[in-house]
């Protein structure tokens, strides 16, 4: 399942974009998207130093 | 101005406008390269995502004179502090210059570019690369966007510098998914009104920084960059690095007064040197090449040396007319005599580092303050260790 983000405490600092294992998470230029081949393993719920990321609901 | 469905030649297109990126083109544009740096953000080295802790050892190898724009102040040495508050104290008399200063990066960045460009190196910001152009598998440029027109740059040669986040690397297919245990997940306030010793970098390790550590930066008598990075392998999702951060502060007194003026998140790469930097047509410098020192984090000044030398042998595969994943692979032996073994021995050294508990960060952190530290560096700090207190060493050679 995709994790939920919350962009209002996102800071665009690429950390969860360069750990993601499946590449899954790009940064553009004022905003996170994070695509289909995201696999759930919820790394980016851990690496992101604001969590701005939980788990995906629903 | 890029128009729509433009296409722009190159020698060299450098993606990504940090120090590696812009030193890469300085060295390509002096030796002859046609070489355009592309940067995604609209201000090159803004906003800052650093600790501004850098060695100064290394100028006259890259030929600068002039810090004045760039050094908010220098260091008279390092603090390293265990957690039950025993401190070594590295001295910058003795330590050659490794302590160096806390720098403004985002002045450092720009001056960085200034030099490129007075090399003749073009410069396009607020452009960011979206793919890599490829012929029979071989990188030949990039699609960028500006302001709202795609368009293509052709280049004989691709160089990759775009720090930890990098895509580049990976639509290349040089691609090595960093270990979680190998990324440091990092969080950072400016604080300002504080009470500190202004002259040192401190660093705290231990279990209130997993893995990782904490750090004050001085910027002035009475501001600091204060931050943390965690090892990403201990993070579970219940705390993050800036609860740590702010659990830290809490816990000392002089910077809890403290408020903050900017904050700053962030991850780097304490990975081993990669197994690969360049494929056809394309190579890889600084933090999109993972060259940052294991032990610490920083990876300035790492990424400037091999920038240097990416930018200098870009220059000369142009003008050979080998950019093929074969001949590029001199860029590997280039940059590998000159970085690994350190990044190596660093690396290694950090893997023991790790796994300390914070009973032997004391016992450590003890022993060497009783030494008399002459050259102080990673490799002067174990050979210490070993020297006095063999026992410890050993027990940590063995939880290997
Ligand atoms: C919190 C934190 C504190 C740190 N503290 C220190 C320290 O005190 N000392 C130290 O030496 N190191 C420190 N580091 C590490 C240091 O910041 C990096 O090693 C250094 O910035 C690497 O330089 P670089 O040129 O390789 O990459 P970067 O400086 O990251 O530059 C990469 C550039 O590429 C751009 N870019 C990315 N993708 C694209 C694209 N698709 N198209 C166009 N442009 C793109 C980015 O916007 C960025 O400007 C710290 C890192 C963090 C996260
Ligand atoms: S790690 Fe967190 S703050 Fe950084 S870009 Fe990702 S979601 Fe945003
Ligand atoms: S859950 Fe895993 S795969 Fe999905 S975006 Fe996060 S890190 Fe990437």
């Amino acid at each position: 399942m995709k994790p939920e983000l919350n962009l209002d405490k996102c800071m665009r600092c690429g950390a969860c974009v360069g750990s993601c294992p499946a590449n899954a998470i790009f940064l553009k230029e004022y905003t996170l998207e994070v695509n289909d081949d995201c696999t759930g393993c919820g790394l980016c719920i851990n690496v992101c130093p604001m969590g701005a990321f939980s788990k995906g609901g629903k | 101005m890029v128009k729509q469905g433009d296409i722009l030649e190159y020698d060299v297109l450098v993606i990504g406008g940090g120090p590696a990126g812009s030193t890469a083109a300085r060295y390509a544009a002096k030796n002859g390269a046609k070489t355009l740096v592309i940067e995604k953000r609209q201000e090159i080295g803004s906003p800052v995502r650093c600790g501004e802790g850098m060695s100064l050892a290394w100028l006259d190898e890259l030929d600068i004179k002039d810090t004045t724009k760039w050094v908010s102040r220098y260091m008279s040495g390092a603090r390293i502090y265990s957690p039950g508050g025993y401190m070594v104290e590295i001295n910058e008399e003795y330590a050659g210059n490794e302590v160096g200063g806390v720098i403004e990066r985002d002045a450092f960045d720009r001056d960085m570019a200034r030099l490129a460009a007075e090399e003749g190196a073009h410069f396009m910001v607020k452009t960011s690369a979206v793919e890599l152009l490829k012929e029979d598998g071989k990188v030949v440029g990039a699609k960028a966007t500006h302001l709202g027109k795609e368009f293509e740059i052709h280049a004989k040669l691709v160089i990759g510098a775009d720090g930890f986040e990098s895509q580049v690397g990976r639509w290349a297919g040089i691609y090595e998914a960093i270990k979680p245990k190998d990324i440091m997940t990092c969080f950072q306030y400016r604080l300002t009104n504080i009470d500190i010793d202004a002259d040192f970098v401190n660093f705290f390790m231990g279990s209130g920084a997993p893995g990782g550590y904490a750090w004050i930066f001085p910027k002035d008598e009475k501001t600091a960059n204060v931050g943390l990075g965690v090892q990403l392998s201990r993070l579970d999702g219940s705390k993050t690095p800036k609860d740590y951060l702010d659990d830290f502060i809490d816990s000392h007194p002089g910077l809890k007064k403290g408020k903050p003026i900017d904050m700053v998140a962030g991850a780097v790469s304490v990975t081993h040197p990669p197994e690969r930097s360049v494929a056809d047509g394309i190579i890889l410098v600084g933090d999109a090449s993972r060259v940052v020192d294991p032990i610490t984090g920083g990876g300035i000044v790492s990424g400037l040396k091999q920038g240097k030398i990416a930018g200098e042998f870009a220059a000369e595969a142009v003008a050979e007319g080998r950019t093929d994943a074969e001949y590029l692979k001199r860029y590997e032996t280039l940059w590998r005599d000159k970085l690994e073994n350190k990044l190596w021995r660093n690396y290694m050294a950090k893997e023991k580092a790790m796994e300390l508990s914070d009973k032997m960060f004391d016992k450590i952190i003890d022993a060497l303050s009783e030494l008399d530290l002459k050259k102080v560096n990673v490799e002067t700090v174990l050979e210490g260790v070993r020297k006095k207190y063999p026992g410890i060493m050993e027990e940590i050679e063995k939880m290997l």
